[in-house]
């Protein structure tokens, strides 16, 4: 196997909160080949999100931080790297895209402005040429009549238009690996598709590596490679996307998928609900977090944590269950 | 926007109308007398006779209404504004030497104002709960407290106690000679401003906290800028907006706080003008200063209003 682009190795992010500090992300560790889409899926509050944040170390501090491990890209340890350092990892090697188009792009910035932004920071292009770069960018994620549009303001664009300019933005200096923070669960079904598809489109053309962050396992088997499954802060299972739905083989994963609705096959069959709520991080039990819900818990459960296992060629899940 | 300001404008003409007629009855209700005091000056053995002559050569023997219009309408006609009753000198005269003089205090009040509030509030937000934000917060707070007349007459006895100095009386015009003139504006404009920045520095440090939580500054961060980008170039004009509101609701107080500092460092502006003329019950005087200064105050408030515009791109003015 080639060598990983991005390897995090034990990550551990931790939040000060009232009830005092939880592990957002527990000792997480996954690798994401060039060129690859790793989805990781999971519930509100799983730490997908907090994991994606502290790659770029974008969490806020306080209350967050980064506890321990390794966030290795390109062989350097992103942990340990100094302000001047990481600034020229964010946004230049490693982008991100955010959930929310309509607060993430500044409001008294022009489009144009923020696309071109990165390239003028990172490359010292001067603003003028960068701006013709910005146009081309524009137009990339196919927004039509791009060079009069680069004057306008993000209040004049619609939420899919604004995701857009997200995309735009990060693909400004040509990054490496792009991190996608659930980029369409604040837009319509309808432009969901195709914000996935253009993202999708432009990974592919530039051979970069997509993180994408997703609670919509339908999303997943569409547009990843790899899977990984997270619950309560931990990676539960990880596998390529095609397995993962052929062979689930941890208990939350089967969960998520019998609750999932589908249109193919599973005629007449009922959708099956996980039952109870997603974890209190601050008061996890002792022995697996999902064990409180778990239909096919057995006495280790409860005791013992269970650490991920290789289950099949590329295949792993943390569960001492046969499922 | 040109309808925008045309409409704005003509909104100013019943607003300012209002303003002289309260102006103008408001200072006449005022308790005491102008003859009184004009015969009491000149220890007149004052009879029913020259008491009347005298009213009647002020033009006060005539029912208000018609003295508001006869003033009124010398300045819609002419821009005369009446002359003062002890004096005799023009109003507008008075106006145009003392008005420039209360400007150039209030402006350069204001410059200082800014300049201390908006850099010690950005500071005080992104340095959240450290030393340097609690020091600047207690001095924001101490300046708020201590008022400008009691700062002024300190910076006037404590040096001359110490180091035998004292402000220069003379007022020596920005026209004749500027850097004496800057030099003399300095100390009173500093302790306006001073006065001035607490709260501005307090909404400045609020709204940059407010606007460094935003998502699109973590979209700045993600993007890999520098913290001074972030704070100057993303989050700094969109903290300013209610900024600029408050700073055009302190023209008034600007004005206000103008007045007492031109009476302690003897300046004669508008301020001095003011308070001599209303001791003396000199109604012109009165009148014709209070309704520049309200002009001012309603300009002021336009230009804010303006001025949102520039700053938040969604503001279109129909």
């Amino acid at each position: 196997m080639t060598r990983p682009l991005l390897e995090v190795n034990n990550l551990t992010t931790r939040f000060r909160t009232e009830r005092g500090t939880v592990a957002a992300v527990d000792g997480v560790s996954f690798q994401v080949a060039p060129g690859e889409t790793l989805a990781i899926v999971g519930e509100s509050g799983s730490g997908k999100s907090v994991t994606a944040l502290s790659v770029l170390r974008l969490i806020p501090n306080p209350p967050g931080r980064i506890e321990s491990g390794e966030i290795l890209f390109d062989g350097v340890n992103l942990v340990k790297l100094d302000d001047p350092g990481i600034r020229a990892v964010r946004g230049n090697k490693i982008a991100m895209i955010f959930q929310e188009p309509m607060s993430s792009l500044n409001p008294a910035l022009t489009v144009g402005l923020q696309v071109a932004e990165p390239i003028n920071v990172h490359r010292g292009t001067p603003w003028a040429k960068a701006y013709e770069a910005a146009t081309e960018l524009i137009g990339r994620v196919r927004i039509a009549d791009a060079a009069s549009r680069l004057n306008s303001y993000p209040h004049q664009y619609s939420g899919g238009m604004r995701q857009r300019v997200m995309i735009a933005m990060a693909l400004a200096c040509a990054p490496r690996l792009i991190i996608a923070d659930e980029p369409t669960t604040a837009l319509d079904v309808t432009v969901q598709a195709q914000i996935l598809d253009l993202l999708k489109e432009v990974t592919r053309e530039t051979g970069s590596s997509l993180i994408l962050i997703t609670h919509d396992l339908g999303v997943v088997a569409r547009y990843a490679d790899r899977v990984a499954v997270m619950y309560g802060g931990r990676i539960v299972e990880v596998a390529p996307a095609r397995d993962l739905y052929a062979r689930p083989q941890h208990p939350y994963t089967l969960g998520l998928m019998a609750s999932v609705p589908r249109l193919d096959g599973g005629g007449g069959r009922r959708l099956m609900p996980i039952e109870g709520q997603p974890p209190d991080l601050a008061s996890l039990p002792p022995g697996c977090s999902f064990g409180p819900r778990c239909r096919s818990i057995i006495p280790q459960c409860r005791t013992e944590r269970p650490e991920l296992i290789q289950v099949a060629d590329r295949h792993a899940k943390a569960c001492f269950a046969n499922v | 926007m040109q309808a925008y300001l045309a409409r704005r404008l003509l909104a100013l003409i019943p607003a300012l109308f209002f303003a002289s007629l309260i102006v103008f009855v408001i200072v006449r209700l005022v308790p005491g007398n102008i003859i009184d005091m004009m015969l009491a000056q000149n220890d007149v053995g004052a009879d029913k006779l020259s008491r009347d002559q005298l009213v009647g050569a002020l033009g006060l023997d005539r029912p208000m209404w018609q003295q508001y219009f006869h003033w009124i309408g010398g300045i819609l006609l002419h821009g005369d504004f009446g002359r003062s009753l002890w004096q005799n000198t023009p109003v507008r005269e008075l106006l145009g030497a003392r008005l420039p003089v209360t400007f150039q205090l209030g402006f350069m009040a204001l410059i200082v104002a800014l300049i201390i509030a908006i850099p010690i509030g950005i500071y005080s937000a992104i340095r959240q709960d450290t030393a340097g934000d609690y020091l600047t917060r207690s001095f924001s707070i101490l300046m708020l407290a201590v008022p400008s007349f009691w700062m002024g007459t300190m910076v006037m006895v404590f040096p001359s106690i110490w180091w035998g100095w004292s402000p220069q009386v003379k007022f020596v015009a920005f026209t004749e000679d500027p850097l004496q003139n800057l030099k003399q504006m300095i100390l009173p404009a500093v302790i306006l401003g001073t006065a001035l920045s607490a709260i501005t520095m307090r909404l400045t440090r609020t709204m940059m906290l407010e606007v460094l939580r935003q998502d699109y500054i973590r979209t700045a961060w993600a993007k890999g800028l520098s913290e001074n980008l972030v704070v100057v170039r993303h989050a700094l004009r969109n903290a300013l907006i209610p900024v600029v509101t408050l700073i055009g609701l302190q023209a008034p107080i600007l004005i206000g706080g103008a007045v007492i500092v031109e009476q302690i460092f003897v300046i004669p502006g508008m301020g001095l003008l003011l308070l001599d003329a209303i001791s003396q019950r000199d109604y012109p005087i009165i009148t014709g200063v209070s309704l520049v200064i309200g002009f001012c105050v309603m300009l002021i408030n336009l230009a804010v209003d303006l001025s949102y515009g520039l700053l938040d791109p969604k503001v279109r003015y129909r």
